[in-house]
């Protein structure tokens, strides 16, 4: 295999595991500060992408043609919407439920994950097919060889990038920060110590969410398309790389992502088997790492009963 | 006041209920069912067929000269061969379900036909094209108005190393929908000339194939040939054009609907696709169906199957108002049919219960629009196809 091949691989799989990468981080975060698991999660990266879509479509209305503009508003509009949505879903549906089994709100977060899916479809106008999402950043491309990189991916993974980096300064270096970390740690003691513990859940939902808008608007911005099924295997994705990362620590659901994206890239090019099987083995080698490391690969420093 | 008022207001209501219910009494109901995908990926074709069907059935209850009054049950079988076997099963088990018009999943279809013969419910695909759905069996319940994936094939691998395509990528969906099209589509391209260079399985569901994409890249070939429905062809163009990938893009039966050039937009300029039956626009009853449609006020398309599910629901009810609503009738009534005019042309049923189109319509995106290959600038040398 040739230099530019090999490049094109990583590239594409660099692409992809940044937005597993995105949405593991919010599965982690739930899981966190309620130890909760929250399967809505990949559908609200759905409706943050047609949120995203419909900003264009109203942008297009106005008359709003700058292509910068555009991006920045489809960007915000579908962040601060998922961050408002991912809160609401917090305090209406997690939150009454903290005191019942972890399986309710498996469920109950299962079931809501379907409601939005199926309204997407059905009260989105013509919300059954695939809608053609726009090319809003240049697109030139750098050909070497047989190596095609185009300049959206690189600012797409740039802004993916910008997103875990603020996430990760956000989490460490703010007192924001350090009150989900508490509550993650201990809630009883967050809550003697004058946190409120309520307002962390509900930022920490929003800020998730809003991850998953993002990787929801990324993934249309990369594909130019998206569909109102989009977000029921990113879901399953990315929980199954917030496991193997760890669950409850974000640098392993980041590492799981990408780890999850160069499984498959290998068991669609490496393997002698045809490429149908390489979500087969990319989940076969995840079965593997649980046996392996039941809590993930890099576990949460205090240790968690799940 | 108001009570009197009220007690007039229901004696009204019961007059007018007696009066419509009586009006109903003179017919007798029958039930027939329609089932296709109405939810999922290629949910628009499913509801483009059912509202085509209903429309079959509509025109007939506002027929004077109708001896049944008919009503149509709508089941949903989502793409999926587990959820369309449960409805099957429903639908198969009511016996006031005197006949069908079903699926337009192959891989779904497939999974019903043993249903359908177990139950004597006659029925008649609408869409679906693997050629084992009426050829893997001798039930004479089960017919197809719509042609199978073979003759399509044929045509398409002619057609496709005629233009000068010589190497093929395939990439097809692991459904036996897809893997019938790769089965046929090599034994064709094989004949007349081409090579297949690679083969990829995909999933139905899958939304990246830069990995697949990539390899084929490397393998450099002509065209690629797509054996599989809209939503994953839609994600698959586009990519190709993220990967700089210039071959030409071919597909099946499977992408030609709106959805798919709506999905894409320019990119879905210069895509072939081959269908069976003549273009709709060029029957007379083409016309017919598409302005009653209009006049019905669905508000979504008929899809390119609508016609065929149209026609499939309307051989259906003109059996059923010949030989009466009897389950074994209609099955031996639609073993006879011979040259009966439809609006998507003649329909024979061979004795396997497959129509014997023979035509099949070559179809170019141009300018957002699915155009027949003959009439498009393609054909004429105006626009070049890619190579």
């Amino acid at each position: 295999m040739d230099a530019g091949l090999l490049a094109q691989f990583v590239a594409n799989g660099l692409m992809l595991g940044m937005m597993y990468a995105l949405v593991a981080v919010g599965f982690t975060l739930f899981f966190g500060v309620l130890d909760v698991i929250k399967f809505s999660h990949g559908d609200v990266l759905t409706v943050g992408a047609f949120t995203g879509y419909s900003t264009y479509l109203g942008l297009k209305l106005l008359g709003v043609a700058n292509p910068w503009l555009q991006v920045a508003a489809v960007v915000i509009v579908a962040c601060a919407a998922m961050a408002l949505l991912g809160a609401l879903i917090a305090k209406y549906i997690v939150m009454p439920l903290k005191g019942a089994p972890a399986l309710n709100v498996l469920l109950i977060t299962l079931m809501l994950g379907t409601v939005l899916r199926e309204s997407v479809r059905l009260f989105y106008p013509d919300g059954a097919n695939p809608k053609r999402f726009p090319r809003l950043l240049p697109t030139d491309a750098v050909a070497l060889g047989s190596f095609n990189l185009r300049l959206d991916s690189v600012l797409l993974f740039l802004g993916g990038l910008a997103v875990i980096v603020a996430i990760h300064v956000l989490i460490n270096r703010t007192k924001l920060g350090l009150a989900i970390r508490a509550v993650a740690q201990d809630e009883e003691t967050a809550k003697t110590m004058g946190i409120n513990f309520t307002l962390v859940v509900l930022v920490t939902f929003a800020i998730g969410s809003a991850a998953a808008a993002f990787a929801g608007v990324m993934n249309g911005l990369y594909y130019n398309e998206i569909n109102f099924g989009m977000g029921l295997w990113l879901g399953v994705i990315g929980f199954s790389a917030a496991i193997v990362g760890g669950l409850g620590n974000i640098y392993g659901a980041i590492l799981g992502g990408f780890l999850f994206a160069a499984l498959q890239t290998v068991g669609a090019v490496a393997l002698p088997f045809a490429s149908a099987y390489k979500d087969v083995f990319a989940f076969a080698a995840v079965i593997a790492i649980m046996a392996w490391r039941p809590t993930g690969l890099i576990a949460e420093r205090t240790s968690e009963r799940v | 006041m108001t009570s009197k008022l009220v007690q007039a207001l229901i004696a009204a209501m019961l007059a007018l209920g007696l009066a419509a219910g009586s009006a109903q009494a003179a017919k007798k109901t029958v039930k027939v069912v329609f089932i296709g995908p109405l939810t999922g990926g290629v949910s628009a074709n499913g509801i483009g067929g059912r509202n085509s069907a209903d429309l079959a059935v509509r025109l007939r209850n506002a027929d004077p000269k109708a001896k049944y009054h008919y009503e149509m049950m709508v089941l949903d079988d989502e793409c999926k061969p587990n959820v369309g076997v449960q409805v099957a099963t429903k639908a198969a088990s009511d016996r006031e379900v005197i006949a069908g018009a079903t699926h337009y999943c192959s891989a779904v279809a497939i999974g019903t036909v043993d249903i359908y013969h177990k139950f004597g419910l006659p029925v008649i695909v609408w869409g679906a094209v693997l050629p084992d759905i009426t050829y893997g069996n001798d039930y004479k319940e089960v017919h197809r108005v719509n042609g199978t994936m073979i003759n399509q094939n044929d045509v398409n691998a002619k057609f496709s190393t005629g233009q000068g395509y010589k190497t093929f990528a395939v990439i097809h969906d692991t459904t036996d929908y897809g893997k019938g099209h790769l089965k046929y589509f090599g034994e064709y391209v094989k004949k007349y000339g081409g090579r297949i260079v690679g083969a990829f399985g995909v999933t139905a569901d899958q939304q990246d194939f830069t990995a697949e994409l990539t390899q084929i890249k490397s393998l450099n070939p002509d065209a690629i040939y797509f054996g599989g429905l809209t939503p994953i062809g839609v994600r698959i163009r586009s990519q190709m054009d993220k990967l700089g990938i210039k071959a030409q893009f071919i597909g099946t039966s499977g992408i030609v609907s709106d959805a798919f050039i709506q999905g894409l937009g320019p990119l879905a300029e210069g895509t072939l696709a081959f269908r069976e039956g003549a273009p709709l626009d060029k029957l007379p009853g083409g016309k017919f169906f598409t302005a009653k449609y209009a006049e019905a006020g669905y508000p979504e398309g008929p899809e390119a199957y609508g016609a065929f599910a149209y026609a499939a629901m309307n051989l259906i009810l003109d059996t059923i108002e010949k030989v009466g609503p009897n389950r074994n009738k209609v099955t031996a009534a639609l073993g006879h049919v011979k040259n009966v005019d439809s609006i998507v042309g003649p329909i024979s049923f061979d004795d396997h219960g497959q129509n014997t189109v023979a035509a099949i319509t070559k179809y170019v995106v141009q300018d957002g629009k699915w155009v027949v290959w003959e009439d498009s600038e393609y054909a004429s040398g105006k626009r070049k196809l890619a190579k």
